[in-house]
């Protein structure tokens, strides 16, 4: 229990995150490709197709509006999704954290290193797509560029989460509850194609205060137009706070998942 | 001082009892066996041992450290090969062997190095490059064995080294775990080829059950245990009722019958003269009559 086992991380952690990255890196032309196809089919099937109807949200052209939320999207999906599906098959069908602790690695260790890498992921992707916005003029240089080191604590965030699902999950295919109840409807509901403010009151207090995205949302969207309220100073903090939160959960789930 | 010492351990898994109240000490530079039916606790022992799993009570100490209170320390200085492999599919063998380094913190440089001479001591010199899953079984095998040494660990545990491999391969696998006895290194191995562990162990352990039943030199062992020849013949109503007019002390094993003796020739000419049996063999013991002996015939779950 002592300090909710941080005190069992070391620098093996960076063991385990350089591992995933070598093995990321091994197929870079794969792994590249998403960030660079997904902000173009998005923004010309709903900011190009659908803009064409709606025009302007707030008086911003409706690509300019989606644009933030679509970095935002791809950090959640590339850090939950790395650290649900992709850290299950490495614990359980390769036995990867097997052999890991059966070095001097901690458990924490593992763990700490599977939601740096899943943050690391985020960050990457985020980094890779800012060029394609700016190409298709929806974004702003170079305060956009502010995207980046949001990415991190956004993707920690997401990462740590993921963590949880898969420390409590019984197989791979349950891992499907956690992203359709919960990835999905945050997917369409956290301001990301709609503005949040057109939601009713409390709807709004919900989103702010329970939707991992519609915060991180929130602040890319101050990134990209330059709009800096108190509101984002909530936002990162939440981001913040509740990331380390889940990160002493993921410790303590996976310690109890892994001990035998 | 003892590589490893154990005292009353024990772990309980729920209701079931792995492991229940062992002694036992392994020396250092010596090949250390734990032989034992399927389910006997073996594996378990050998995961208290290197750490990843906890005990429930009981004291064990590795190079003189508390494997609870110090599993990092422990774990920086042994290697281990589990039962199942576990290589990482993702790289080739090259880069699983110094992938691995990394997590005992050893450099870059040095790590390269000794994996390809880790690779070449476990001639696998020509795989050195290709995806891992491409290997045979038995050159999985090798590379997980080459991976336990990279760290050069002063103690080697090894679940069932051999398990699956052809005779070659364990040929090989038994010349390379010779050379580090001779090296100084500590070796405690598992096996279910009681010809291996006659071979390799300086001493083993039977354990059945979560107990250790016997513990010794295989020479010792089979000596105590089994006598040194064994009579066997084909287990007929005919020979069985011979048997025991001459009062002959003998086992039934399903459709053999065995005699333990140390004097062979005088039971051979006695069976034969009256029981005129015509199938008879006389074979030296070994450790398998003794384990089959203490451990029974009968199939485990
Ligand atoms: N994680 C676990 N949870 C529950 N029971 C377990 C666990 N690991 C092992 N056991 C049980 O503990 C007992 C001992 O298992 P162990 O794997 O140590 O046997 P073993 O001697 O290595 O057998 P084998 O020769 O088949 O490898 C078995 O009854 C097994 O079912
Ligand atoms: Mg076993």
């Amino acid at each position: 229990m002592a300090y909710f086992g941080l005190s069992e991380i070391s620098r093996g952690s960076i063991a385990v995150w350089r591992r995933n990255m070598d093995a990321f890196m091994k197929t870079y032309q794969v792994n590249f490709i998403p960030p660079f196809v997904e902000p173009v089919l998005y923004l010309l099937a709903l900011g190009y197709g659908v803009g064409a109807l709606i025009q302007e949200v707030d008086g911003i052209s409706y690509p300019v509006f989606i644009a933030p939320a679509l970095v935002s999207i791809s950090v959640m999906y590339s850090s939950f999704f790395e650290c649900t599906y992709s850290s299950y098959v490495r614990m359980y069908y390769q036995k990867t954290f097997d052999a890991m602790i059966a070095t001097p690695l901690s458990i924490e260790d593992v763990i700490t290193g599977e939601i740096l890498w899943g943050a690391t992921r985020s960050t990457i992707y985020a980094t890779l797509m800012i060029p394609v916005l700016f190409l298709f003029g929806v974004i702003d240089m170079p305060t956009s560029l502010l995207l980046i080191p949001f990415a991190i604590p956004a993707g920690l965030l997401f990462a740590a989460i993921g963590i949880c699902f898969t420390a409590i999950t019984p197989g791979i295919d349950a891992l499907n509850y956690p992203a359709f109840l919960f990835i999905t409807p945050m997917f369409l509901f956290s301001g990301t194609f709609f503005p949040i403010s057109i939601l009713p009151q409390t709807l709004q207090y919900f989103a702010f205060g329970f939707l991992p995205l519609a915060n991180v949302v929130s602040v890319n969207r101050a990134i990209t137009f330059g709009e800096f309220s108190p509101l984002i100073l909530y936002n990162i903090l939440w981001v913040i706070g509740v990331g380390a939160l889940f990160f002493l959960i993921a410790l303590k789930l996976m310690k109890r998942r892994l001990t035998v | 001082m003892d590589v490893i010492s154990a005292t009353a351990l024990r772990k309980r898994f729920g209701n079931l009892v792995a492991v229940d109240g062992i002694n036992f000490s392994v020396y250092e530079g010596e090949i250390f066996g734990f032989l034992g039916p399927n389910g006997a606790g073996k594996t378990t022992v050998m995961k208290m041992v290197h750490c990843v799993s906890r005990r429930t009570s009981g004291d064990l100490f590795v190079f003189g450290m508390d494997a609870e209170s110090h599993p990092r320390e422990i774990k920086q200085r042994l290697g281990v090969v589990p039962q199942e492999n576990n290589h990482d599919p993702d790289f080739s063998a090259f880069m699983n062997l110094t992938v691995y380094a990394r997590y005992f913190g050893i450099q870059k440089r040095l790590a390269e190095e000794r994996a390809d001479e880790l690779l070449d001591f476990m001639q696998l010199s020509e795989k050195r490059d290709v995806p891992v899953e491409t290997l045979s079984g038995g050159m999985k095998r090798r590379l997980i064995i080459a991976r336990a040494l990279m760290n050069n660990p002063e103690l080697l545990i090894l679940d069932e080294p051999t398990i699956g491999l052809d005779p070659q391969a364990r040929h090989l696998i038994w010349e390379k775990l010779r050379h580090l006895r001779s090296t100084g290194c500590t070796l405690v191995m598992t096996t279910h080829y009681l010809d291996e562990a006659a071979r390799l162990c300086d001493r083993l352990v039977i354990m059945d059950q979560g107990k250790i039943l016997v513990e010794g030199s295989p020479k010792e062992l089979v000596r105590e245990h089994a006598g040194t020849d064994i009579v066997e013949a084909n287990a007929t109503p005919d020979v069985i009722a011979c048997l025991e007019t001459a009062g002959v002390v003998f086992e039934t094993f399903g459709d053999i019958i065995q005699v333990q003796t140390g004097t062979p020739q005088k039971i051979v000419s006695a069976l034969m003269e009256s029981c005129r049996l015509e199938n008879v063999t006389v074979r030296r013991a070994t450790l398998e009559d003794v384990f089959l002996k203490l451990t029974g015939r009968t199939l485990r779950e």
